[in-house]
């Protein structure tokens, strides 16, 4: 049985329905982008009434496959102004899976200010008043609803930005301790459930049974493969788990791609400072985690839990994107203020990505010195306090550079664009291009071929095979995040032959398919179709597509510039 | 005539770091291989070879000058 839980936010009154027609066979991404593409109309407002909110587990959340709790959110992205599917662990996915929960799908808006609290739980959907939690951060909003709701509940929550309906705002999601660690970060949805006036959503699966399985025994086989095939290959089974995904601070830089300074270099003089290697040479020195799951169920454990010179809690999930975001591109490099910085963009529910390439734009426009570490942290807090400043900051890169008066802001589809530059990682530009998210570097994670010789070997600093590398592994994503899971399994799956086959093979045995690989391409292949077909109803062209101009630059140290026009890269995007 | 390179050893590799990496020694023509083996690296564990930033070989031919990293199997994002 899977329903579709629909939650009137305007009526605090919810209903509750097998899902129907093509909506049944879809999970993840491709149901939250179906759902968008066909309820929301593409030229709304994203903050208004007919904007709706998607929360939808992967196919396999809630069975006992590895790595397969990551949720999916979708909505009208009020940062890029299409289509955004963001994706985070957290316990949510894999509770709603138990609960045989395929969607929530938070519709209309209230006339009033009166936030509201859903509590889901096995025979109940509560909407209640959330006057007690307004104005709270995410990490004291966690913390009282495991108290009221119980210790491992799911909890998705909104902190002050989003109640600002601030266009970086994100979703945090408790992650295994409580902690606000995790975020479906990117696109602005945090400001989607801040215009719904639902700061928090708690998913109890107290009482539920196992997920129903076609054929059990199949699934167990399938897993214990899909287990192994995790566990030897090198990155997922050795590299994450030891440094975390923060050690692409140092290859990124070695590659000279490392964004520094609101992108003018490609290399950062003090990356050691902020490296994973440093990372976790501190971890282990002052306490805290070096390997942690984002998900229970996790068999890579890229995350940690970060402590400070004190020994004291600082912040979790200090990963790759936002370190170098709050590090290199601000030049800041003091490796306890960039955990500050994560921590109050966890707290206040900002996306770490837009926030740091905001910062660099902040320092480009003269409002705080370069590289001030202190000065970033006094202007990340006052988003929480509502002052003007700090809704500039927390409304983004463009928005900021505009009331800068900045001409150096670099974004895609107004989105800030993540840690690789794109004049020396070709591929991962071809996806910031042409992506239905904008800027975005997972929808596409041509690193991995470019960089890091995984799924094959295409040249960095060259065009060719660039848009064909980066159009197939779009087509991939899509499809592994419709199953829940974390993108990182595909560093393992490109490598092994019969990755995606095992994949395939857990499907089956989950809802009695007979699916093949082809059929996963197909699903990639439809999900990106619904994304661009939204993306055109709400007025995007292939105009969009395009870079800011000054990537026409050359970026040291390979003096390389970005060099497509926007006709080279539009086969991206077509699919036929 | 000898000259010198930049070598750079990451994550698990780092133990292998000579004094002076910032000048390490060799004879012009020494490849990747030949250095790595010097220093006691495992080939094996010499994933992701760059050579001034670019991806080099094992087989890469060094003339002097260059900056040398390696790297275990990474991944991340």
């Amino acid at each position: 049985m899977s329903k579709i839980l629909r939650i009137n936010t305007k009526e605090k009154s919810y209903d509750i329905q097998d899902a129907q027609g093509d909506l049944a066979s879809l999970g993840g991404r491709a149901l939250t982008s179906r759902i968008v593409l066909n309820e929301v109309p593409a030229t709304c407002h994203p903050l208004s009434k007919h904007n709706k909110l998607i929360v939808a587990p992967g196919l396999l959340s809630g069975t006992a496959a590895a790595n397969s709790g990551r949720l999916s959110v979708g909505a009208k992205s009020p940062l890029t102004g299409g289509i955004k599917e963001s994706n985070a662990g957290g316990l949510v996915s894999q509770k709603l899976g138990r609960l045989g929960i395929k969607a929530i799908v938070l519709e209309d808006k209230p006339e009033n200010n009166a936030f509201s609290l859903v509590v889901i739980k096995k025979d109940s959907v509560e909407i209640l008043p959330a006057d007690e939690y307004v104005g709270l951060g995410n990490a004291e909003t966690m913390k009282r609803l495991w108290e009221v709701y119980g210790k491992r509940v799911g909890v998705m929550s909104i902190g002050p930005a989003g109640e600002q309906r601030l266009t970086a705002a994100c979703i945090n999601l408790a992650d295994t301790n409580g902690r606000p660690g995790r975020a479906a970060g990117r696109g602005g949805l945090g400001a989607v459930m801040g215009s719904k006036r639902i700061k928090a959503i708690v998913v109890d699966d107290g009482g539920t049974d196992k997920v129903p399985l076609a054929d059990p025994e199949a699934f167990k086989a399938a897993n214990r493969r899909w287990v192994e095939i995790l566990n030897s290959h090198p990155v997922t089974g050795q590299a994450l788990p030891t440094y975390g995904t923060a050690v692409l601070i140092n290859i990124i830089n070695e590659a000279g791609a490392l964004p520094t300074k609101n992108f003018r270099f490609g290399r950062f003089e003090h990356a050691q400072d902020i490296s994973g290697e440093h990372v976790t040479e501190l971890i282990e020195k002052r306490g805290g985690k070096t390997k942690e799951g984002c998900h229970p169920g996790c068999v890579i454990n890229c995350s940690n839990v970060y402590h400070d010179k004190d020994g004291k809690y600082l912040t979790s999930g200090f990963e790759y994107e936002t370190i170098w975001a709050l590090g290199a591109d601000t030049t800041i490099k003091e490796i306890d203020d960039v955990a500050m910085l994560d921590r109050l963009c966890d707290d206040i529910g900002l996306d770490t990505i837009e926030t740091g390439v905001t910062l660099g734009v902040a320092m480009e426009g003269g409002l705080i010195p370069w590289g001030d570490g202190k000065a970033a942290i006094d202007l990340v807090k006052k988003v929480a306090t509502g002052e003007p400043i700090g809704k500039i900051i927390g409304n983004g890169a463009v928005f900021t550079g505009q009331a800068l008066g900045v001409d150096r802001i670099p974004i895609v589809k107004r989105q800030a664009l993540p840690a690789y530059d794109p004049r020396s990682v070709k591929g991962v530009g071809v996806t910031y291009s042409t992506s239905p998210m904008g800027a975005d570097h997972t929808s596409g994670y041509a690193v991995a071929p470019n960089i890091l010789k995984v799924g094959g070997d295409v040249d960095p600093l060259k065009k060719e095979g660039n848009v064909e590398l980066s159009k197939n592994l779009q087509i991939a994503t899509a499809a592994i995040d419709s199953a829940g899971l974390c993108l990182f399994v595909a560093f393992a799956v490109l490598d092994t032959e019969d990755g995606v086959q095992t994949i395939v093979d857990m499907l089956n045995a989950q809802y009695g398919l007979s699916l093949t690989p082809d059929d996963v391409i197909k699903l990639g292949i439809s999900i990106l179709k619904d994304e661009h077909e939204f993306n055109s109803r709400a007025g995007f062209t292939k105009v969009h597509d395009r870079l800011p101009d000054f990537f026409k630059e050359p970026l040291p140290p390979h003096n390389t510039t970005w060099d497509f026009t926007e006709e080279e890269l539009q086969p991206a995007k077509h699919f036929d | 005539m000898d000259t010198h390179i930049q070598v750079k050893l990451f994550a698990s590799l780092k133990k292998y770091l000579p004094d002076h990496s910032e000048r390490f020694p060799i004879s012009p023509g020494d490849t990747v291989a030949d250095v790595l083996k010097r220093l006691g690296v495992p080939l094996e564990e010499a994933r992701l070879i760059f050579v001034n930033g670019v991806k080099g070989e094992l087989t890469s031919v060094l003339e002097g000058g260059e900056r040398v990293g390696i790297f275990p199997p990474v991944g991340g994002g």
